[in-house]
């Protein structure tokens, strides 16, 4: 199956972000990075590993634990002509700088009649299954997805992870990445030359005409699997990438149900007023007609994530859920 | 200082005085909305520091800002207009009195958070640096904001990085209704800079003699490398917080004590007792600052309302930069 034609290369989804960082580095003088420990402890993820060493302390910036300044700063720097990236080290903490992402960074440009776009690009981890504990286990991407004004995206292949990064920075607006902590070591494939790729369209991961699993960020691995689980049993599960938050690709959601009439939206954050709603919500108010049965989802349960291994389990989406899912909903 | 500099002062400080009280009743005439904090008391401040800066520099302000605006040079009718949520406003009307933006005169905002302000010029600083510029980024708020988380960040920040900010404190001695000792457990604000290893000053907000001398004093040294710095400016705010405050935390003769040190008053009183103003001279300029007003006010009246279908204009940027 070898394309002698197209040269690949197996890469990490961390190595793939380190490389995009490193090479918006090496293009453009404006850009920097700044956060905790992304200089000489190489990033809380060892994502920044090495830049230091690389570009110095004035690119490769540290910062204090002072999450509203940094990220204010950001957005600051961004006003002055620069092109920072912000790296909140993860979902959890970026609550103590939401009145910055909110607040200013989502509403400067309105306010001021269009005369102060924010080129800033945040990136933080998100989500849970590492046994972390309640604090540390957040999937609050939705939140952010809320906010006019704001960009979110949810990489989850080594692709976007290599790709989504120039195309937030050539973006004139705020753009908030969200990294789920489990993708860091997965591994897939790039051809040796890639391209920048967009931030505002879904993908489909895998065909199907049986059911479709609508999912984005560290959810995908699980649907991906699922998927292959309800292949073995005869059903053809397609699998809906949103990869971004705001804008919602509205068409391609619309354009999945119409073709197999049932879904499945996976999504580690909690159902009551998430994002799952959201996506609920739009194929209820565009595409009811075209379902053959209840949209059904998998969310994370309603509690705080806990620590043991088999309750966390428990808690979060997996794959043995979506799959009983998607058999209900064909009846079979 | 010459005389001509000294009558530019008191001009800058009797604009702001004008154009305010023309505020308070377009306010009541129901042509501005919203809320309007107004600043009639503490022109020396914005006037005195804003004298300090050049062009390049960048100015941040907080909601209470129509004074920081005009002084540092936006035009009355652009900010009038705003006001009244016209188009032609300096924020294209989307803003209002809270939300003054400027891109040609670098005043990027018009913060209504107490304390969000802060941590932006800490970054407009950033930038300055990283880029080899030598500009300045002024920031003012007022005690209030010192409670704030915020305030502190930036400031450590600041000093920790070594970074061209004027750290502008404007002591007017109420947040809202709370007064400072009822919300500060260490009151002498120079403290709080002090240990950040930041030089501090206090200042008597109420000459604008002296902020301006502080002003300068600080911002050559910030321009010359010497890191954030760091002015409390004492002042006191004439009018309620907002039109909607009926003032129950404070006396009426401590208002009345801070009214006879008038800023506006006082420089005038000072000018014409050292000759540098006469009568006419007064007459002069009050008629010119009228006519300002009225210039203003028949801008923002000419002004056109937005159409409706552009209501989802300014979320995202309309062009590539």
């Amino acid at each position: 199956m070898t394309d002698i034609d197209t040269e690949t290369r197996t890469i990490t989804y961390r190595e793939a972000m380190r490389e995009a960082i490193r090479v918006a580095l090496l293009d453009d003088d404006r850009v920097f990075l700044m956060g905790e420990d992304v200089g000489r402890y190489g990033g809380c993820y060892a994502v920044s590993k090495g830049l230091l060493e690389e570009f110095g302390p004035d690119r490769i910036r540290d910062t204090p634990l002072s999450e509203a300044a940094f990220v204010g700063a950001g957005i600051g720097a961004a006003l002055g002509g620069m092109r920072p990236i912000v790296e909140v080290m993860t979902v959890n903490f970026s609550l103590l700088a939401l009145d910055q992402i909110v607040n200013t960074a989502a509403l400067y440009l309105h306010m001021s009649g269009g005369q102060f776009n924010i080129p800033l690009v945040i990136r933080m981890a998100t989500g849970a299954g590492r046994q972390v504990a309640a604090q540390h286990s957040h999937s609050l991407e939705g939140w952010y997805g809320h906010i006019p004004g704001l960009k979110v995206v949810t990489p989850a292949t080594v692709e976007d992870a290599r790709w989504m990064l120039p195309t937030a920075l050539a973006d004139p607006d705020p753009v908030i990445i969200f990294e789920h902590a489990g993708l860091y070591n997965t591994e897939g494939t790039l051809p040796e030359l890639g391209a920048p790729v967009d931030l505002e369209t879904a993908r489909i991961r895998r065909r199907g005409s049986d059911i479709s699993l609508v999912t984005y960020g560290g959810s995908l691995p699980k649907a991906m699997a699922a998927a292959e689980e309800l292949a073995r049993d005869g059903i053809s599960a397609e699998v809906l990438d949103l990869r971004s938050l705001r804008p919602i690709d509205t068409a391609a959601l619309l354009s999945t149900v119409a073709s197999t009439h049932r879904v499945v939206i996976i999504d580690e954050g909690w159902k009551t007023a998430g994002f799952s709603a959201e996506i609920s919500a739009r194929i209820a108010e565009e595409a009811i007609w075209e379902l053959d049965a209840p949209i059904s989802r998998i969310c994370s349960e309603e509690v705080p994530i806990p620590y043991p291994r088999h309750l966390e389990e428990a808690a979060l989406p997996q794959v043995n859920e979506i799959v009983a899912a998607a058999r209900e909903l064909i009846g079979g | 200082m010459g005389d001509t500099h000294q009558l530019d002062l008191l001009r800058g400080m009797l604009r702001i005085r004008r154009f305010e009280e023309r505020c308070a009743q377009l306010y009541q005439a129901e042509k501005i909305r919203g809320f309007l904090h107004l600043y009639i008391g503490e022109e020396a401040v914005a006037v005195g520091v804003m004298g300090a800066l050049e062009p390049g520099d960048a100015v941040v302000a907080t909601y209470r800002e129509h004074g920081h605006a005009l002084a540092r040079g936006l035009d009355p009718g652009a900010v009038m207009a705003e006001m009244y949520g016209k188009q032609q406003g300096c924020s294209g009307g989307r803003g209002g009195s809270m939300h003054l933006f400027d891109a040609a005169t670098r005043f990027y905002g018009g913060n209504a958070i107490v304390g969000g302000g802060l941590p932006v010029a800490v970054g407009l600083a950033l930038a300055d640096r990283l880029s080899g510029r030598r500009g300045v980024t002024a920031v003012f708020f007022g005690e209030g904001a010192v409670a704030e988380g915020e305030f502190h960040e930036a400031m450590n920040l600041a000093a920790l990085w070594d970074l061209p900010v004027l750290f502008c404190c404007e002591n007017n001695l109420y947040a809202m209704g709370t007064a400072l000792d009822r919300s500060e457990s260490q009151t002498r604000l120079t403290l709080k800079a002090a240990s950040y290893e930041m030089p501090a000053w206090d200042v008597d907000g109420m000459d604008v003699l002296a902020v301006e001398e502080a002003a300068q004093k600080a911002v050559e040294s910030v321009r010359a490398g010497g890191g954030p710095h760091f002015l409390e400016l004492r002042t006191y705010r004439f009018r309620a917080h907002s039109m909607f405050d009926p003032e129950l935390y404070r006396s009426r003769d401590e208002v009345e004590d801070w009214r006879n040190r008038d800023p506006l008053e006082s420089f005038k009183e000072r000018l014409v007792a050292d000759g540098g103003l006469d009568d006419d001279t007064w007459a002069a300029m009050e008629a010119e600052v009228a006519a300002e007003v009225d210039d203003a006010v028949a801008f923002a009246e000419a002004g056109t309302w937005e159409p409706e279908e552009e209501l989802t204009r300014f979320v995202y940027s309309e062009a590539r930069i």
